[in-house]
């Protein structure tokens, strides 16, 4: 059977069951989804978050997200995967992206699953703004998110 | 070419995109933020660190010295936060 692969940018939030039933519908041969779902957090060390607003480039963001997922799909037997990136302003509490990863076994839905993640933070044109008592101000890059990302390198 | 600005380096020069026209001898992805970095005071604090910023051409990631001719568009921007 043909592999699914949904690739979105949007909005509006998402439902993670729905998006998982949209996966799985009519087929016998997926033993396995694994769901990440990222979602909006408070600020760390005490600071209160009030709001994130997440800014994108349209049209490379989608395409940036096309070249992984194909990539995964070749490295992993996938019989299909879904990414969902919010973009605008999100509160804590709220999802900010989800990534779907369907196999028959568990392993490559896992490891595909984290393969998506990595590059999602590093390679992804997206960027957080967040905002809180003090003013508004746009989240730094961290190392350890580059060193994850690398780890996936085939040499 | 069109040039594409976005997150601080959008807020910095004040503009999300433009249509520029840089001299021939500008021929590298690094010529042209060092081009745009002296193109006034907005430009020159955008690209005070040029290390830090990362472009695309064409929606493709590129290095600093990757070639801009034949480019469409070419975006700069802070390393990525998303996900």
């Amino acid at each position: 059977m043909t592999a699914i692969v949904t690739i979105r940018v949007q909005e509006a939030d998402f439902d993670v069951a729905r998006e998982i039933e949209a996966l799985t519908r009519g087929r016998k041969d997926i033993g396995a989804v694994v769901s990440f779902s990222g979602i909006c957090r408070d600020g760390d060390g005490g600071a209160s978050l009030a709001a994130l607003t997440l800014e994108h480039y349209p049209g490379m963001a989608e395409a940036e997200i096309t070249r992984h997922a194909n990539e995964a799909m070749s490295r992993w037997p996938l019989t299909g995967l879904t990414v969902i990136h919010r973009v605008g302003r999100i509160t804590p509490g709220e999802n900010i992206v989800l990534v779907l990863t369907a196999s028959q076994h568990r392993q490559a839905a896992f490891q595909a699953a984290e393969f998506l993640m990595d590059y999602l933070k590093t390679s992804a044109p997206f960027w957080k703004r967040e905002e809180n008592a003090d003013g508004a101000d746009w989240v730094e890059a961290r190392d350890r998110d580059d060193a994850a990302a690398a780890r996936w390198t085939r040499s | 070419m069109k040039v594409k600005y976005f997150a601080w380096v959008r807020e910095r020069i004040g503009k999300p995109e433009e249509t520029i026209e840089p001299p021939a001898d500008v021929r590298t992805v690094e010529d042209l933020i060092g081009w745009l970095a002296r193109q006034g005071e907005t430009y020159a604090y955008a690209f005070e660190r040029p290390r830090v910023i990362r472009a695309a051409i064409d929606h493709s990631h590129v290095r600093p010295d990757a070639m801009i001719a034949g480019a469409r568009e070419i975006a700069f921007f802070p390393p990525m936060t998303g996900g």
